[in-house]
């Protein structure tokens, strides 16, 4: 219809002939939206960030073979002491090997098993960093170097070298930070390792693993499993530990039982080990949409208060426009198209600083010992808060122009015209 | 046949104090009629042009415009029926000061939308011609002397050509040329297009020479 060309004329020639508090209200609107993307594209980039940290290191079930007294005491398997009350003292564990039992089978169950992406098998071993006459102890944990890649994002914590030299039966490690310093190793150089029996090898050095927690850094190296094996001198079916990542995380707990039940193995899944991760996330993102929504219940005030004043100053047009033929309904468009007109511009506006101010946080330094990988500050530029932003200024603009828009469509012009 | 015919008009007010402000008014008024209606203030005239402009529907009694009767009609047919039946021009000028005095006048037509901008445009100027004003087109409204407003705003209630035009006290705040001026427009508008017009007034001069005087004293009309 034309009826909204005509208003949206007399619209733009209001907010026009009023730039200065039209550009105030708009400006009101930009901030909001400026602030609520550039907060919520850095906050959710640095709750990324952070969950990342806990996730990436932290695999969604964790199978290994716990040092512990047996539940049932040899004394529990005598009949005539039934009913009897049995007390042991100085109970200790009992002498078992540290390899997982039938682990090859599990770790086919687990590979064929739909909800599960993907299961890595590790060996722990105890060693010794010989330099010269100096011998540090450490682990060196054999693993599917290419498994690793694709299910932990293990290479963003291998800042030298590539954790795919592993792969191959030749002698290579991927060296600890800390201890790299302390032996004054590179990439390219060559160490020497003693198992607990005293036997020596030869290891080349392809990359540093750097996680960012200084004890681990110190004592941790990675080298292939068959090759760790090998230092221990046990076949290829002898692995401590198993890492398995599923398709869904809330699944761990549930999935975490069931291999204990069927497996005679311990199985810690993600919750309990990091129960509070979740919690940090969920507040962070509460503070992000508060503040937000704060600044766009103020920038909608504001149009509040410059719709009702410009009203208030149009009362005479207002009744010649009703005088002369314009419904109720045409006179709320001209007020409420004006607010509307103030939403998107200033909307638009403010999501185009948004995505300057938060693109220019992105380019901003940020290192961290945690992550060598990651050099600026993280950012997540999702579409999705574009649009939640625009639509968010529209709704509050709508909201803040609604009720002055329905005042003036209601002003009765005979009472202006006989007021004059 | 009337172009304008009140049946037994009666209102009353509630606020402040309960009031009869018009009583039983009865009159019509003919195609080509120039009529004038006196009385001292306060005896209900323009409360009476104000029920027989639309623009107020809280009253008693029957309103005809060209035969048909508008009285109980919804406000978006009311509208409609000012927009494109009943020219308005009050004693203040009412022009929208942003707009320039070509698009004060073209308002109206351009919300009955019957015309295409240029048409519009086009009857605009002719209008504003009529009334020897068209030099100021593209002056802004606040712009203009007080005798060139009251002069747009007489175009701007001629632009879709309505059937009757009314005026509440239209010269009251014009000097005694301009408001002879505006007397003689209406009376070119009556003899050369035959509009009928419906003109209340303080002023004896301008109404002893319209075509009849409709007088009133408290709410009733006691000569016609």
């Amino acid at each position: 219809m034309n009826h909204w060309s005509v208003s949206l004329s007399i619209a733009r020639t209001h907010l026009l002939s009023k730039l200065k508090s039209t550009v105030t209200a708009a400006l009101g609107v930009t901030f909001g939206i400026g602030a609520y993307i550039t907060l919520v594209s850095f906050m959710t980039g640095l709750n990324t960030m952070l969950d990342d940290l806990i996730l990436n290191q932290t695999p969604h079930i964790h199978i290994y073979n716990e040092i512990r007294a047996s539940d049932k005491q040899p004394l529990d398997y005598l009949d005539g002491l039934k009913n009897d009350l049995k007390v042991i003292s100085s109970v200790k564990p009992k002498r078992q090997p540290q390899k997982i039992r039938n682990a090859l089978p599990l770790m086919e169950w687990l590979n064929t098993n739909p909800e599960v992406r993907g299961a890595t098998p590790r060996v722990n071993s105890q060693v010794f960093y010989l330099s010269g006459s100096i011998e540090i102890g450490g682990n060196l944990t054999g693993i599917d170097a290419e498994q690793e890649t694709v299910l932990s994002n293990f290479g963003d914590y291998v800042p030298q070298g590539d954790p795919s030299d592993l792969s191959g039966t030749s002698n290579n490690i991927l060296l600890g930070a800390g201890l790299a310093e302390k032996l004054s190793l590179g990439v390219g150089d060559h160490v020497q390792l003693a198992n607990i029996s005293g036997e020596l090898f030869l290891f080349k050095v392809v990359g540093i693993y750097q996680s960012g927690i200084a004890e681990i850094d110190n004592v941790q190296s990675f080298a292939n499993l068959v090759n760790v094996q090998k230092v221990l001198g046990v076949p290829a079916n002898h692995i401590t530990d198993i890492h398995v990542k599923l398709n869904d995380i809330n699944k761990a707990t549930v999935m975490a039982e069931k291999i204990e039940e069927l497996f005679t193995v311990s199985a810690r899944d993600i919750n309990e080990a990091n129960a509070q991760y979740e919690t940090g996330t969920s507040i962070r993102n509460l503070i992000t949409y508060a503040v937000s929504i704060t600044l766009l219940i103020v920038a909608g005030f504001g149009i509040y208060n410059i719709l009702n004043m410009l009203i208030y100053e149009k009362m005479n047009d207002i009744a010649i426009l009703k005088a002369t033929g314009f419904t109720g309904r045409d006179v709320a468009r001209i007020f409420l198209s004006q607010a509307l007109i103030i939403g998107v511009t200033g909307g638009v506006i403010g999501l185009l600083i948004g995505y300057v101010l938060s693109a220019l946080i992105d380019t901003l330094p940020f290192e961290t010992e945690a992550l060598p990988t990651i050099s600026t500050y993280p950012v997540n530029h999702d579409p999705l808060f574009y649009l939640i932003g625009i639509s968010f200024a529209l709704l509050s603009t709508f909201l803040a122009g609604y009720l002055p828009s329905r005042k003036a469509g209601k002003i009765d012009p005979v009472q202006i015209i006989r007021g004059n | 046949m009337y172009i304008l015919e009140a049946r037994h008009i009666d209102k009353k007010f509630r606020k402040p104090v309960s009031f009869h402000v018009l009583k039983d008014i009865s009159f019509g008024i003919k195609k080509g009629e120039f009529v004038s209606i006196m009385g001292k203030s306060g005896c209900g005239k323009s409360t009476l042009l104000y029920i027989l402009s639309t623009m107020d529907t809280d009253y008693t009694g029957d309103l005809l415009l060209d035969g048909d009767l508008i009285t109980g009609s919804s406000s978006d047919e009311l509208a409609f029926i000012r927009n494109k039946h009943i020219g308005f021009v009050f004693q203040f000028h009412y022009l929208l000061a942003e707009f320039s005095v070509l698009e004060n006048v073209m308002l109206p037509a351009r919300k009955l939308g019957e015309k295409s901008e240029a048409a519009i445009r086009k009857a605009a100027m002719q209008k504003l011609k009529i009334l020897h004003i068209d030099h100021l087109a593209d002056k802004k409204a606040s712009r203009i002397s007080g005798g060139e407003k009251q002069r747009v705003a007489i175009a701007r209630a001629l632009i879709n050509d309505p059937l009757i035009l009314m005026g509440d006290e239209p010269t009251g705040n014009l000097d005694s040329h301009n408001s002879e001026n505006v007397f003689q427009i209406f009376k070119n508008l009556k003899e050369q297009q035959g509009l009928s017009l419906l003109i209340v007034t303080h002023d004896y001069d301008f109404a002893n020479r319209t075509d009849r005087i409709i007088e009133m004293e408290d709410g009733r009309i006691i000569k016609q």
